[in-house]
């Protein structure tokens, strides 16, 4: 059994998984619930002068079959009056010492910012949180994200709440910027402890076509919301890899994590923590069951001892581009005995990649028809054996020579392990393109005839 | 006019419920959204018609539920009934790639009839409204079955005028009289008769019996004549007299004639091993009769009636009893009592009582009528001879397609070869517009 506890800033945590600032952390007692379900912290939904929302609020995307893959929202901060959430956040910490409860914020002047902080940290706020992300309605008031796309600003505020802050200090930054170190800098730069990301991304998700009004439909209008839930993962994920070669603190990630898996990866990429909103406001809290389960028994697999030993170890490997090994290359290999015939890797190298994945049985001028432009001599007329295969059924052949390696062909295949890409080397030696250009050999100045030169292209 | 007026109340096929009914939107696209959509599928491949399978289900998906009808027309005008009287357990679905996976294969025939039916629901002048120019050519199908009405509404969206001769009452052959309930009802059968009927320019007579003379006629007052005359009556193996009856007739009257009951059937005996022999085992089953037993000359495993229809029969409760075959009726005064046969495993014979014997030992062929046709050929087999691209016979202005062809299969074969006959037609008008 790993220890899943997490250390944040000097806060303890019985493990790494938290509640985001959203509806799930609404009130004390839906955060009672989640400590009882098993959630390690729940940042508090964000306090401030409390607004009013519309009907309808949320949107989604769903794809094939899957209900929600991406989530948006035009609500605001929380429509309850302080001193409800402050009395419910004092008896929560006063039950769940063992769990962290952070305190979101987003108010407008620094004599507000020194109030409200006064006010969380006196009924026990474990950590700060000063929501600088939301990318919709309070941003067009000058907080929200208007405040995290404005490095200047968002120092300015971080200085006001660091004058009076007794606990930590998290700066959740909006994903909504050019890039995403320049804030996470910002936040450094003005003494915050750690920084969280990403928040929603700016969006619409749809349009209702009857009525010619996005939604979610709120009348005969609509807004652009905040989107979350498993879309956003991998812009959150290089989100996270940016600040994490950059930021020296700790970073509390967010955005589409929705299973154990998911949040290991957070954490390889650089997070010491996650935290949950869509995948519990589908789902529900006992989601977090398997997230701890999984969790530990990826750990014990793995060796590791902690959860903070999985925390960056991503990171080395996160690189620019032209530090990648271009020597390195694989080939497709697909297997006959699991093979169900279904040609998609046929049709999905032809028109979407370089045409090398033939079809046994087929002369050259079929081949031509079907757009081929290599034409291989013996393409080997491989039977299939998949248990239901038909008598006859041969398997796609994939021609290396002009395979180039891209994966396409094992995205796209249904049968998972059917295709597999297998090394093949093209040198022993690693090469780099930034190596390349350094020696001289490619992108050289004076224009591209001289890089041409310069990579030794002259016979051709 | 189609003869939907032609379908009273208290059918005995209006007690029974659909196998497969009509998929919500809902149910469609979730199913939709499992197939994987292969490259040169092999459910196409197995579809009689050449249905784009594949690209009908994605743009049910998407959604699309008119494109995904126009694909399934493109290639079949009767797609809405194939989709529910194909056997798509041997042909589309009995090929899909799921099956290789061990999986459950796509439910091909519900979302083809989910595209169908939905479409024209919502548009019924789909395709109408794409019709050619009448072109002044006439074209007269004898037979308003699954053959000549494919050919009829092709040739009819071509721009031509077809007269469809039928004998019967009530259009739309095996479609509406044959087809067992539970697949298709005789009421859809002929709604998708007037579905054809209102693609152009189609003449229906019904209750004309055509004759050698009429039939001579018809070549001179006609550009081209297509044949799509289907089989004969039941073969009935030299049994007679009451009690005795041939399957696809008693299929013919429960789902039309609410005179008909088998209330007062115990025991009811069906001879014969094919297709049309379960059916109507597993509709008087269905029907309540308590005791219904197949009478089988050979034995399971060489019977050619689709094993998946056998199993779903003897759910319900048929029972096959192999190796015997028939000799004559008993009968207890003028009563039936019971059918004799011959042991085929072994020395004698045995009686089976019952209160119905029902021949499904195969159909005549309607020879006489094509022969009418000067250089139209029939083969030793009774059926009629064409070239397999085109349907024509070795008379150049007569087609011809459907089971008098192909000597009884599928609606989808006939489909096919009305398709087939109509691009052959209009080609030789030098009217074709590939």
């Amino acid at each position: 059994m790993a220890d899943l506890s997490i250390d944040f800033c000097g806060v303890k945590s019985p493990n790494p998984f938290w509640l985001a600032s959203a509806p799930p952390t609404n009130t004390g007692d839906q955060i009672k619930r989640a400590f009882d379900a098993g959630w390690g912290g729940a940042v508090w939904k964000t306090l401030g002068n409390p607004i009013v929302n519309t009907s309808s609020r949320f949107g989604a995307v769903n794809y094939g079959s899957t209900r929600m893959m991406g989530l948006n929202n035009i609500e605001l901060i929380t429509d309850r009056p302080l001193e409800v959430n402050l009395r419910e956040m004092a008896d929560v910490k006063k039950n769940y010492q063992e769990h962290v409860v952070v305190a979101s914020l987003m108010v407008d002047t620094k004599a507000e910012w020194h109030e409200i902080v006064h006010k969380v940290q006196d009924v026990g706020a474990d950590l700060l949180e000063l929501n600088f992300g939301c990318p919709h309605g309070m941003c067009e008031r000058g907080m929200g994200s208007a405040v995290g796309a404005e490095p200047e600003v968002l120092k300015t505020i971080v200085g006001w709440v660091m004058e009076i802050a007794k606990v930590p200090v998290i700066v959740k930054l909006t994903p909504n910027v050019g890039d995403i170190t320049v804030p996470a800098l910002a936040a450094l730069e003005a003494g915050a402890d750690a920084v969280s990301l990403i928040n929603t991304v700016k969006s619409i998700v749809g349009v209702d076509l009857d009525r010619m009004v996005p939604y979610p439909v709120v009348g005969d209008a609509s807004s652009n919301g905040g989107y979350c839930g498993p879309a956003v993962k991998p812009i959150a994920l290089h989100m996270l890899g940016q600040v994490a070669h950059v930021f020296p603190k700790p970073i509390s990630g967010i955005g589409g994590i929705s299973n154990w898996r998911d949040a290991a990866e957070f954490m390889a990429l650089g997070a010491t923590g996650v935290q949950v909103c869509t995948a519990v406001m589908h789902y529900g809290y006992r989601i977090v069951e398997d997230m701890i389960e999984g969790l530990n028994d990826f750990l014990d697999d793995k060796g590791m001892a902690s959860a903070m030993d999985l925390v960056g170890k991503a990171v080395p490997q996160y690189k620019n581009w032209g530090e990648l090994d271009m020597n390195y290359h694989v080939v497709a290999d697909i297997d006959p005995k699991s093979c169900i015939g279904c040609q998609l890797c046929v049709v999905a190298c032809m028109d979407g990649s370089h045409q090398c994945i033939h079809i046994p049985g087929m002369d050259d001028t079929e081949k031509k028809r079907r757009g081929h432009v290599v034409f291989p001599k013996n393409v080997p007329n491989i039977a299939a054996t998949a248990a239901g295969a038909k008598a006859g059924a041969r398997v796609p052949w994939v021609h290396e020579e002009q395979c180039v390696g891209c994966n396409l062909c094992q995205l796209v295949c249904p049968v998972e392990g059917t295709i597999t890409m297998r090394e093949q080397r093209k040198a022993p030696e690693s090469i780099t393109w930034n190596e390349r250009v350094m020696a001289g050999t490619d992108l050289v100045p004076g224009g591209l005839d001289a890089t041409r030169k310069a990579r030794g292209l002259d016979a051709e | 006019m189609s003869g939907l007026d032609e379908l009273p109340t208290g059918r005995l096929e209006e007690r029974m419920k659909e196998k497969a009914p009509l998929y919500s939107r809902g149910e469609a696209i979730t199913e939709a959204n499992r197939c994987i959509y292969c490259a040169d599928a092999p459910c196409v491949e197995a579809c009689p018609s050449d249905i784009d399978i594949p690209t009908f289900i994605h743009k049910i998906s998407t959604e699309n539920v008119r494109g995904s009808a126009r694909t399934i027309f493109a290639q079949n005008l009767l797609g809405a009934s194939c989709a529910q009287v194909c056997p798509v357990e041997v042909l589309c679905a009995g090929s899909c790639v799921y099956n290789t996976w061990g999986r459950p294969p796509i439910e091909i025939g519900r979302l083809q009839r989910y595209a169908t039916t939905t479409a024209l629901t919502q548009d019924p002048a789909l395709l109408s409204r794409k019709k050619r120019p009448a072109t002044g050519k006439k074209i007269a199908c004898i037979g308003a079955g699954p053959a000549s009405l494919a050919a009829a509404g092709q040739l009819a969206l071509d721009g031509h005028s077809v007269t469809l001769f039928e004998k019967r009452r009530v259009p739309g052959g095996l479609n509406v009289t044959g087809v067992a309930p539970y697949k298709l009802f005789a009421r859809d059968a002929l709604a998708e008769v007037e579905f054809i009927l209102a693609l152009g320019d189609i003449e229906l007579k019904t209750g004309v019996e055509v004759d050698d003379a009429a039939a001579k006629r018809l070549l001179t007052d006609y550009d081209a004549v297509f044949i799509g005359i289907g089989l004969g009556p039941d073969s009935l193996l030299g049994l007679l007299g009451e009690g005795v009856v041939g399957a696809t007739a008693l299929i013919e009257q429960l789902k039309l004639d609410p005179t008909l009951t088998v209330d007062d059937v115990g025991t009811a005996l069906v001879v014969g091993g094919g297709n049309t022999a379960v059916d109507i085992a597993h509709e008087l089953v269905l029907l309540g009769v308590p005791d219904v037993r197949m009478i089988y000359r050979k034995t399971e495993s060489v019977m050619t009636g689709y094993a998946h229809e056998l199993v779903a029969a003897r759910k319900h409760g048929v029972r096959l009893v192999e190796n015997r075959a028939p000799l004559d009726v008993v009968r207890d005064g003028d009563k039936l009592a019971g059918l004799r046969t011959q042991r085929m495993d072994a020395e004698g014979e045995q009686i089976f009582p019952c209160d119905l014997v029902v021949m499904a030992v195969g159909q005549s062929r309607l020879t006489g009528l094509a022969a009418a046709f000067e250089g139209v050929q029939l083969d030793d087999k009774g059926r009629v001879v064409v070239d397999e691209a085109t349907c024509r016979t070795g008379n150049a202005k007569v087609y011809a397609g459907g089971d008098c062809v192909n000597g009884g299969k599928e609606v989808v074969n006939a489909a096919q070869h009305g398709k087939l006959a109509a691009a052959a037609i209009s080609a030789s008008f030098g009217a074709h517009h590939g």
